[in-house]
C-alpha cells in the first residue's frame, strides 16, 4: 500500500443534508410553506439509495441516519486519518432532480447556506461547492454571485447527467461567471434523471446506473471540448468528480482521432483535444477503476501521459477503497506529492487565499 | 482521414497477405432497388409514408456526415449510384487490391429502428433476400448479416430461424441504439435463435431507439455522435452482462462493430469493481463480468485508437487478447482504415494473421 502523506486536499467529500426538513430554516416563509403544506418528501437520488453498498463503506455507516451527515464522524473518519489541511465538501443532495426552476433555485439556495452554517462554519479546514439550479442560467449565475463573496467556496458544482449536454451555449454564462471568479466548475457523478441515465435508454439495475457515470463523463467531456468551452474561457478549469479515469486514455484517443478527422465541424477548437484535457480538465483520485496489480495501473498512467491530472479523494462516505488504502499500491513519492498537495492547489486556486472577505 | 490528398492507385497499395475486412457496407443503387423483394404494399406504404423512423428527419441522419452518404469521394462507382452500390466497383477498388479473401457485409439503413414492426420485419427479409441475390451469391468471398426488426423479438427470431444454415450469412445484425438497452428481455428471442443456429451477433454502432444519445441530451455535431457510439456501446455491453444474457445463452458470441475497442479494459474493470460492491443486485451473474466479456465479445478494429505512442496500443491490445480483434475497413465510409497502415511495426507473425484474418474465419466458421 501507498501511504498517504500530511497536507493533501480531499477534493471528494460528501456531507449529507439529514432531511428536506433540514432546509427549513435556510428557506423564506413561501419555500417552508410549500414543503410543509404539499408534503414534501426527502430528495435522495436514484444513483445513491441510501443502504446501497456503494453510498457507505461498512465501516463509515452510521447506527442511525444518512451516512455523511455527523461532522464528528467525517472528522474521526476521514479529515483526521488522512492528515488533510483542506476538505471540499460537494452535497450530493437530489436538488437536481426538480423540474420547478423556482423550487430548484429556492433548494439550492438553502443547501448552500446549510452547507456554511452546519459544515464549514463548524471546521476550518473544510471548504465548500456552490451547488446551482442549472435550469435556469440566470438564476445559476446570480447563486454563483451570491455564495462566491465567501472565499470558502472554491468550486461550483454540477451534476454529470442533466437536462442538456454540458457544452452547450446556453450554460456559458455559468462557466464565465466561475472563470471570472476563480472557481473550478466540478461534475459530478449523478443524473438529474430528466433524461435516460444511459444513452441507450434505462437499465434495470442500479450497478448499470453507476456503471454508466463513467460514459456520461465521456460525452460530457466530448460536448465541453468540441462546444469550444476551453477556447472561450481559457482559465476555466473543470474536475470531473467520483468519474474514475482509468477509461480516459483510450477515449482521448478516439477523440482526437475524429478531431483530425472532421475538425471543419467545430473550427474554434484551436487547440488538441489532449492539450485542452492537459491544461484544463482534472479527475478526482476515487473511484480507482483499475485491477490491483500495480503494473496495469502505472502503465495506465503512463498512457495519461501526464501527472497533473489527478486530484486526492476519498469520495467519502462512499465505498470506493478499505482501510487506508486511498491511494493505489506502487505509486511514487512525487507522485503521491503531486497527487495530494501539488495538483489539488494548482487547480483551487482559492484554496491559498484568505478566507476573510 | 476527411479529404483525400491524392489519388493512390488501387495497384499500389496492395498487400500479399489475405486478409478479412468485417466491415463493409453494400448500398443500394437506388431506393427501388429493393422492390422485387418486398410485397406490392410495402412499396406504396413506404412512397405515402417513408420509414417513420425513431428520430424526425424524412430523409438524410440527424446529425449531416462529414461527406454524402459518410463515404469516400474516390468510391463512386463509375457507372452511377452511391458509394458501396456497385459489386463490380467494389471488387476492382477494395476485394481485390487488398485481398480480401473474406468479406463480412453489414448492411444499414434497412427495416431496423423503424417504429412500425410490419414494415420492420418485410424490409429486413427483403434486405436479406437482395443481399444474397445482388452480392454474397455473385462473390463467394462476401458473406452477408441477417438483419432483422430489431424491437419485435418474435418477428426478429422468425427471420433468423428462417436463415438457419443459409451459407450466405455469418452473423446476425443489430444496432447499438435501441428502444431499449440490448440487455433487455425484449431482445432475447434474437439471441435464442442466433446461438439456435449457430451465429454470432454483430452490434454495428448507431441506430435511433427515440433516447437522446447522450444521458444528459441531444448534443450538437456529427463529431459529438461519431465520438459517442463508443459510450454507447459500452453502455449496451453493460446491460448484456448484467442482464445475464451470457448466462441464459453461454454459446452466444457478439461481435462491438465500429464503436473501438480501447474501452473495453476499462470498461471490464470499472463493471467487476462495481460487481463485487453490488453483487447482490445482480444475483443471476455467476462470474465476474469481465470473464464474461473476455469469452464472448470480439471487436472489430475499425477505427483504429490511435494513441501518440504506439506502445500503448501493444499495451491495450494485450490487455484485450491479439485472439478478439477483427479487422476491418469500413469500406466505403469516410473513415476507412488502410490496411497496410493500422498496425505499428513490431508485431508478431502470428498476431497478425490472426489479427487480419485468423479470428474472422474462425469466428464466422470460414474454412
Amino acid at each position: 500500500m501507498t501511504s498517504p502523506i500530511a497536507g493533501g486536499v480531499d477534493c471528494d467529500l460528501h456531507p449529507a443534508v439529514p432531511h428536506l426538513t433540514s432546509l427549513l430554516p435556510y428557506m423564506n416563509d413561501y419555500w417552508r410553506d410549500q414543503v410543509t403544506t404539499r408534503g414534501m418528501v426527502d430528495l435522495i437520488s436514484q444513483s445513491y439509495p441510501t443502504n446501497s453498498p456503494i453510498s457507505a463503506r461498512p465501516d463509515w455507516r452510521p447506527a442511525q441516519g444518512k451516512p455523511g451527515s455527523s461532522l464528528a464522524d467525517m472528522q474521526k473518519q476521514a479529515l483526521d486519518p488522512f492528515r488533510v489541511s483542506f476538505g471540499i465538501c460537494n452535497p450530493l443532495y437530489g436538488v437536481q432532480m426538480v423540474f420547478s426552476e423556482d423550487m430548484q433555485d429556492a433548494f439550492c439556495r438553502a443547501l448552500n447556506d446549510w452547507l456554511v452554517k452546519e459544515w464549514l462554519d463548524k471546521d476550518a479546514r473544510l471548504r465548500g461547492s456552490i451547488v446551482i439550479p442549472t435550469q435556469s442560467v440566470e438564476k445559476s449565475v446570480a447563486e454563483i454571485e451570491r455564495c462566491a463573496k465567501d472565499k470558502r467556496f472554491v468550486q461550483v458544482l454540477m451534476l454529470v447527467m442533466g437536462d442538456m449536454p454540458l457544452g452547450k451555449r446556453a450554460y456559458w454564462p455559468i462557466y464565465a461567471a466561475a472563470e471570472r471568479l476563480g472557481l473550478p466548475i466540478g461534475i459530478h457523478a449523478g443524473s438529474a434523471y430528466h433524461n435516460p441515465p444511459t444513452s441507450v435508454g434505462w437499465g434495470s439495475y442500479h450497478v448499470e446506473d453507476y456503471v454508466a457515470q463513467a460514459q456520461a463523463f465521456q460525452t460530457q467531456m466530448t460536448s465541453l471540448i468540441v462546444e469550444g468551452v476551453f477556447a472561450r474561457h481559457p482559465n476555466l478549469k473543470m474536475v470531473m468528480l467520483e468519474s474514475g479515469f482509468t477509461w480516459l486514455p483510450s477515449y482521448l484517443w478516439r477523440l482526437h482521432k475524429f478531431w483530425r478527422g472532421v475538425r471543419m465541424e467545430t473550427p474554434w477548437v484551436d487547440r488538441a483535444p489532449l492539450e485542452i484535457v492537459r491544461s484544463n480538465i482534472r479527475f478526482s483520485l476515487q473511484p480507482v477503476d483499475a485491477p490491483p496489480d500495480p503494473t496495469t495501473l502505472n502503465r495506465l498512467f503512463d498512457h495519461m501521459q501526464s501527472d497533473e491530472l489527478l486530484l486526492f479523494s476519498t469520495d467519502y462516505p462512499h465505498w470506493q477503497f478499505d482501510g487506508e488504502e486511498v491511494l493505489p499500491a506502487g505509486i511514487s513519492p512525487d507522485l503521491v506529492r503531486k497527487i495530494m498537495i501539488d495538483n489539488p492547489h494548482a487547480t483551487y486556486t482559492r484554496l491559498k487565499q484568505s478566507v476573510q472577505a | 482521414m476527411n479529404v483525400q490528398f491524392r489519388a493512390e492507385p488501387a495497384a499500389s497499395v496492395s498487400v500479399k497477405t489475405a486478409i478479412a475486412d468485417c466491415d463493409i457496407h453494400p448500398a443500394r443503387a437506388t431506393p427501388s432497388e429493393l422492390f422485387p423483394f418486398l410485397a406490392k404494399r410495402w412499396h406504396q406504404h413506404l412512397e405515402t409514408y417513408g420509414k417513420h423512423p425513431y428520430q424526425g428527419m424524412m430523409e438524410g441522419p440527424p446529425y449531416p456526415k462529414a461527406q454524402p452518404n459518410a463515404s469516400r469521394r474516390d468510391a463512386y462507382p463509375p457507372e452511377g449510384g452511391p458509394q458501396g452500390s456497385s459489386l463490380s466497383f467494389m471488387q476492382k477498388q477494395l476485394l481485390d487490391p487488398y485481398n480480401v479473401a473474406l468479406g463480412v457485409l453489414n448492411p444499414l439503413a434497412t427495416g431496423q429502428g423503424l417504429r412500425n414492426q410490419d414494415l420492420a420485419g418485410a424490409i429486413c427479409a427483403a434486405i436479406n433476400d437482395w443481399q444474397i441475390e445482388k452480392w454474397t451469391s455473385k462473390d463467394s468471398r462476401l458473406k452477408g448479416s441477417i438483419v432483422v426488426a430489431n424491437e419485435d423479438g418474435l418477428s426478429a427470431a422468425a427471420e433468423i430461424r428462417k436463415r438457419a444454415g443459409d451459407r450466405n450469412f455469418v452473423q446476425v445484425l443489430l444496432l447499438s441504439r435501441n428502444v431499449e438497452p440490448l440487455g433487455q428481455r425484449r431482445y432475447w428471442p434474437i439471441y435464442e435463435a442466433a446461438q439456435e443456429i449457430g451465429l454470432p451477433i454483430g452490434v454495428h454502432a448507431f441506430g435511433f431507439g427515440g433516447n437522446p444519445i447522450t444521458a444528459s441530451g441531444w448534443p450538437s455535431f456529427y463529431i459529438e455522435e461519431m465520438v459517442g457510439h463508443s459510450q454507447c456501446q459500452q453502455t449496451a455491453l453493460a446491460s448484456l452482462v448484467l442482464e445475464g444474457v451470457f448466462e441464459r445463452y453461454p454459446k452466444l458470441k457478439m461481435v462491438m462493430i465500429e464503436a473501438g475497442f480501447g474501452w473495453a479494459p476499462s470498461l471490464g474493470w470499472r463493471l467487476d469493481k462495481n460487481f463485487d460492491r453490488l453483487r447482490s443486485e445482480v444475483p443471476h451473474l455467476k462470474r465476474r463480468p469481465s470473464e464474461y466479456i473476455r469469452d464472448h465479445i470480439w471487436w472489430t478494429t475499425q477505427p483504429m485508437e490511435d494513441p501518440e505512442r504506439r506502445d500503448h496500443l501493444f499495451e491495450l491490445i494485450e490487455w484485450i487478447g491479439w485472439d478478439k480483434l477483427l479487422f476491418a475497413t469500413d469500406y466505403p465510409h469516410w473513415d476507412f482504415d488502410e490496411p497496410s497502415r493500422v498496425l505499428p511495426a513490431g508485431v508478431s507473425d502470428a498476431n497478425k494473421q490472426a489479427f487480419y484474418l485468423d479470428n474472422a474465419k474462425k469466428l464466422y466458421g470460414i474454412s
